[in-house]
């Protein structure tokens, strides 16, 4: 029994839209995984519900006839593990959402859920922002679209007004095709964990040499964070060890990792450089590069 | 002939259906919820407490504080009652406390009609603490001048032995000495099932206490002791129990819910603790600290060990006091011809009470002294096996502490399985001159263990035989399955003795104090051979009595007769069957002049503790830029004595194997040095290792006869979660040259540690 | 606040009417199911798992009022007619039951896993993948392994769908 003080089924995405600006201190329920745990621990301020766990008009993956790739906000990670679409062009999203948790919560959790609690651990995030994708947001004056980058605006916030509804995600043909990317989770368990530190590449080669690197860190700053200066660092660049030691000694300058009970900065960093070599070098491989 | 045979157990087809009922499934009309009120401090005292809230809140029934409670002191540990109160255990406990001693701690408890109120209830209580100075670890707490947690002071307890020579002389002239410190976690149990307990009045005078429990009949006699009630106004049942691992060998919420039942006139009044609470409030392991020395000579010979340890027993004694002494006195089996020195210290912290978790001290203890054997080998240039093998116990030695001889004991031959399997000499020639990211090594360490707790405690065992009117027996037994299949191994013997099929025994698996034959639980891997004594002799009376009515029966002598495969027969024919055993029930309880329920019952005592042992062996990888370990093969050798159930002893060594992988690699609660505050108290914190993390699990037994015991078994529940620590440790240095004298091993450890050596 | 609730539970249909507030876990178990256990109540154990439409899921961290419209099933709808089923008579065999608290919610775990690949010959790191869900401190994990290769080595060819 959840200490739940106000519940709301909402029958559609306007109605939530509704439902939210009506009721103060609401917020949405949708795959559950975070929400219900949050008021387990006593959080009151997860005490009031809208409910769009059924809104099937949320759910569903396809391509536009442009080629870009729609993810439905309450498509779940099993949904999105499983898709052909995403496996086909943008393998590294359903590598990454495979790495959340176990069977059971990906089952039920949900990609837009993972999106909008702002978790600065959030396994789906650094391969969506590889793949820059674009937010289809709805609120009480329509539809918009933002991109995932900077979205997030700090542990746990994200730009989303109280009353809006992340609908779906878009990734666009020219931020998947010749892409090859890779995520690594670097946790204290193989799986039923939190990153310590996630890493994901997407590598785009021009002949010999690395065309772009697209390098995400999550857990490395307070919010997840596109590695400018080591992305530079890779630009142009043979594939040799010493793009990666460059790429490895760039990263510095992207990330602000913190000691906490749960890591110290130094073994962050360390691991940060090691994993941005590591997996830049899996994405370059699977581009199709060799070393 | 069911002991050796791996039959299927008894409640196998109850768990898997689902149908097996814990606890929390035997609900009762009108069950009260009672909730706590926790310390968010590690220490200090309540100054004001204010339950007005609380009891204004609409299905609230009742506000207890640490004001309303009996002011009498009593202990929690799971051990059998001292004749001898200077051996008593350590009473420091209320059922609520005013001085807070750890984050986490009782100060009142709520009691409502439904869960969400009862914690609603428990967060209107309002608190204020004086806050007193923390003191977390060993060097903290026993300080000159650092804050008493109870009025004797910190230290709760110093043991010191020395056996087997002098060991400062041997160390004055050893070849060579290692010395070193290592320090080992504070873990939890994680049983799956959390502490749950419920009482009840079912007259005006008598409490039913039903618990989650290892040990029924020590719960009745120290909720007695809380209570002040006799002895006889307490009853305890035991449903089936999701795990224990020592965690049940403990009081924990009985005396509580019989304290709220006796105030609330009779009603039903439950705890059912969360995962969170479990960690924090039931118990832990003791966290170690150790300074350790071994002397070797070139000859090869482990020439003595010398062993300071500080062990952390947290905010209360509960087994505290007696651990370091079991763990260090039984280590003593395992190098019987060298000099140890033992000097042993348990005290007080503001950390979660530790108490008894599987193998009891032992593999912190074994812990230090394998890495230590470890390091006096290499010293002396010789093989880690090959001296092992030189040095560990052999059948004939004699412990050099009590003088008592070993019956039995196979490791020389365990450690040689395991050097076979692993082909240890081509692998790790294999691993020599490694410089790569990814290094492999191979590790070995051997322990010995006791079987039971005498002659420290009391070994009484009682089992109860009836013959049922279809010829299938009924056995009760005062032993305690908590899922390690005891019952079934039960059944074997009685099979084994009595010529029935295992299928026609059935075992009373839930406890019940008022009905149940005496016995004092499931701890110290004790079960198997205590209780095999009392099956025996009460198998052989119900034998002889069902005899002496085939005899009434058929004229025959019951000399003559046997009982082979449920049947009536001539012992020098035994193919032939003179009568079914189903007959002859029905003729005992029927026939209107002869016979009677046939039952036999017995109690004994057992004054033997054999030595049991054994060996892990892992092969492993440990990727240096990423400080990871991945085992590649890992398994245990075992001398338990015989083998009373191959398939089950084998789920017993993967279990504890799991569980030592864990403490070796992963897990460890965290808390801060300076406020006691506890970081990771829950499941996604605090790394249990998942199916992911386990690797293939592997076993071998070396069987010997154990002369003294009923079917020939010595322990084997809790011993392999012993070695595979230190074996890991061990591997760990062989890959990377780097000692690493702490666990877990985790990547932050590991980091730290590479770092130091510059391999980073 | 209540809501009708129909659903399919073990092969029978309800009707019934729930707290909002109701876990699946606690609607279930006030039916009975008292296979469905609690171990840590926030999706972390798995001893609670159940299958919904044939996924396994964690019932105490989903609304009882999702139910609607689903077939759920539980450990003790696995047997029938007074026989187990393939997967709990693998347990059985395979000797991964001890403490039983785990058991029934990776029984599910393993029916599920054991329909969606009939007849694929599957490696034990797939294995442990689809179970890494559910903890358990009694097996170390390996004789449940075990139970479920058993299991797949016993069936027929079959068509099979993707790997979770």
């Amino acid at each position: 029994m959840f200490a739940i003080d106000y519940y709301q089924q909402a029958e559609s995405v306007a109605q939530a839209v509704a439902l939210l600006a009506a009721e103060p201190g609401a917020r949405l329920v949708a795959g559950g995984t975070d929400v219900l745990i949050r008021l387990r621990e006593g959080r009151g301020d997860y005490a009031r519900l809208v409910d769009i766990n059924g809104l099937e008009e949320l759910r569903g993956i396809g391509l536009a006839d442009d080629g870009t790739l729609r993810i439905g906000a309450l498509s779940t990670f099993r949904q999105v593990m499983a898709s052909d679409d995403v496996r086909r062009l943008v393998p590294v999203v359903a590598e990454a959402v495979g790495t959340a948790g176990g069977p059971q919560l990906r089952n039920v959790a949900t990609v837009g859920g993972n999106i909008c609690n702002g978790a600065v651990s959030a396994d789906s995030v650094g391969a969506l922002l590889v793949h820059d994708a674009q937010l289809e947001i709805q609120g009480p004056e329509g539809r918009r679209r933002t991109p995932l980058q900077g979205f997030h605006t700090g542990p746990g916030r994200v730009a989303l007004a109280r009353d809006e509804v992340l609908v779906a995600l878009h990734i666009r043909p020219r931020d998947y095709r010749g892409f090859g990317a890779a995520y690594y989770k670097y946790a204290m368990r193989e799986a039923m964990d939190i990153a310590t530190i996630g890493c994901t590449a997407a590598v785009r080669l021009e002949g010999e040499a690395i065309g772009e690197l697209r390098l995400v860190f999550t857990v490395a700053a307070p919010t997840p964070v596109r590695c400018a200066h080591a992305e530079a660092a890779a630009a142009g660049r043979p594939l040799t060890a010493e793009t990666l030691d460059a790429v490895a000694a760039a990263v510095a300058a992207d990330v602000q990792p913190r000691t906490s009970w749960r890591a110290r900065q130094d073994f962050r960093l360390h691991i940060i450089r090691t994993l941005a070599a590591r997996v830049t070098r899996r994405a370059a491989e699977r581009a199709g590069g060799k070393f | 002939m069911a002991v050796g045979k791996s039959v299927t157990r008894k409640d196998a087809a109850a768990k898997v259906t689902g149908r097996a009922r814990y606890t929390d499934d035997l609900p009762m009309p009108g069950m009260r919820w009672a909730c706590y009120v926790r310390s968010p401090i590690a220490h200090g005292r309540v100054v004001r407490i204010d339950t007005t809230a609380a009891r204004r809140l609409a299905g609230v029934e009742a506000v207890f504080t640490f004001e309303d409670v009996p002011d009498r002191p009593f202990a929690t540990a799971g051990h059998p009652y001292a004749l001898n109160p200077d051996h008593a255990d350590v009473a420091d406990r209320r059922l609520l406390t005013g001085h807070v001693r750890y984050q986490g701690d009782e100060v009142a408890v709520v009691v409502a009609r439904d869960r969400l109120t009862a914690e609603a209830a428990a967060a209107r209580v309002a608190v204020d603490y004086e806050e007193l100075p923390v003191v977390v670890t060993a060097e903290a707490a026993l300080a000159e001048g650092a804050p008493a947690l109870h009025p004797g002071g910190n230290r709760v307890n110093t043991l010191r032995f020395e056996a087997g020579g002098k060991v400062d002389e041997v160390l004055e002239r050893a070849d060579a000495v290692v010395e070193s410190r290592y320090r080992t976690p504070i873990v939890q149990h994680c049983h799956l099932e959390n502490h749950i307990a419920y009482a009840y009045m079912d007259d005006m005078a008598h409490i039913v206490v039903v618990t989650s429990t290892q040990i029924p009949h020590i719960v009745r006699r120290i909720v007695a002791e809380a209570l002040e009630l006799p002895l006889s106004r307490v009853k305890v049942i035991k449903p089936y129990i999701g795990g224990g691992f020592g965690n049940k060998q403990d009081v924990i919420l009985e005396p509580m819910v019989a304290f709220l039942t006796l105030q609330l006139g009779g009603v039903p009044v439950k705890i059912d603790l969360s995962r969170e609470e479990c960690f924090t409030s039931t118990r832990t392991r003791h966290a170690t600290v150790m300074r350790g020395r071994a002397a070797a000579g070139r000859d090869g010979s482990l020439a003595a060990l010398d062993v300071e340890i500080f062990s952390n027993t947290g905010a209360y004694a509960s087994h505290g006091h007696a651990i370091m002494g079991a763990s260090c006195t039984k280590s003593c089996n395992l190098y019987p011809r060298t000099a140890v020195r033992f000097a042993a210290t348990t005290h007080y912290a503001n950390v979660p009470a530790a108490g008894a978790m599987r193998a009891y001290g032992s593999p912190q203890v074994i812990f230090g002294i394998e890495c230590l054997v470890e390091e006096a080998a290499r010293a002396v240039g010789m093989d880690p096996v090959a001296f092992r093998i030189r040095n560990v116990a052999r059948r004939g030695d004699v412990n050099p502490l009590d003088g008592h001889e070993l019956l039995t004991c196979g490791l020389v031959e365990c450690l040689e399985e395991g050097r076979r399997r692993i082909d240890w000499d081509a692998r790790r020639r294999a691993c020599r001159n490694q410089d790569g990211d990814v290094r492999r090594g191979l590790g070995v360490a051997c322990f010995s263990y006791g079987t039971g707790t005498y002659p420290s405690c009391v070994e009484i065992a009682g089992a109860r035989l009836i013959l049922n009117q279809d010829g299938t027996v009924h056995l009760q037994v005062g032993a305690t399955e908590i899922g390690q299949g005891a019952d079934t191994a039960f059944s074997q013997m009685v099979s084994e003795t009595l010529g029935l099929d295992c299928d026609d025994v059935h075992v009373v698996s839930s406890q019940d104090t008022d009905v149940s034959p005496f016995d004092t639980g499931a701890y110290a891997s004790r079960q198997t051979y205590m209780v095999a004594p009392a099956v025996r002799q009460a198998a052989e009376a119900l034998k002889g009595k069902i005899l002496a009515h085939a005899a009434l029966m058929t004229g025959q002598a019951a000399a003559n007769l046997d009982l082979r495969g449920g049947r009536i027969v001539f012992a020098g024919t035994p193919e032939e069957a003179l009568l079914s055993l189903s007959d002859l029930a029905l003729d005992a309880y029927y026939h209107k002049q002869r016979g009677a329920q046939l039952t036999a019952e017995a109690s004994c005592k057992t004054m033997t503790n054999p030595a049991s042992f054994g060996c892990t062996f892992v092969d492993l990888e440990v990727d240096i830029p990423l400080c990871r370990v991945t085992i590649r093969e890992i398994f245990n050798v075992h001398d338990s004595g015989v083998i009373i159930n191959p398939l089950m002893a084998e789920g017993q060594v993967h279990g504890g194997l799991a569980m030592a992988i864990g403490w070796a690699l992963y897990e460890e609660m965290l808390i801060d040095e300076q406020n006691g505050r506890i970081y990771n108290g829950n499941l996604l914190d605090y790394k249990m290792p998942t199916f992911m993390d386990i690797p293939d699990l592997g076993c071998a037994f070396v069987q010997t006869r154990e002369p003294t015991g009923g079917y020939g078994n010595k322990s084997l529940g809790e011993p392999p979660i012993i070695t595979p620590a230190p074996a890991i440790r061990n591997a760990v240095w062989d890959a990377t040259g780097v000692k690493v004298d702490e666990i877990p091993m985790t990547p932050k450890v590991l980091y730290r540690y590479f770092s130091g050596a510059g391999l980073l | 606040m209540r809501k009708t609730v129909s659903c399919t539970i073990n092969g029978r249909a309800y009707t019934l009417s729930v707290d909002v507030r109701q876990s699946l876990l606690d609607m279930l178990r006030e039916l009975g199911l008292t296979s469905v256990k609690e171990g840590c109540g926030v999706g972390e154990c798995g001893a609670c798992t159940v299958l919904v439409n044939g996924r396994a899921i964690d019932s105490c961290i989903y609304l009882a009022v999702w139910a609607h419209g689903k077939t759920i099933r539980t450990a003790e709808g696995e047997a029938a007619d007074g026989r187990m089923s393939a997967v709990q008579q693998a347990y059985v065999d395979a000797g991964a039951v001890q403490c039983g608290f785990c058991t029934p919610g990776l029984i599910m775990t393993s029916t599920a896993f054991v329909e969606r690949h009939r007849g694929r010959k599957v490696s034990r790191q797939e294995i442990r993948r689809a179970h890494a869900g559910n903890l358990c401190r009694c097996t170390g994990y390996e004789t449940i392994i075990r139970a479920v290769e058993k299991c797949l080595g016993r069936q027929a060819e079959m068509p099979s769908d993707d790997g979770d």
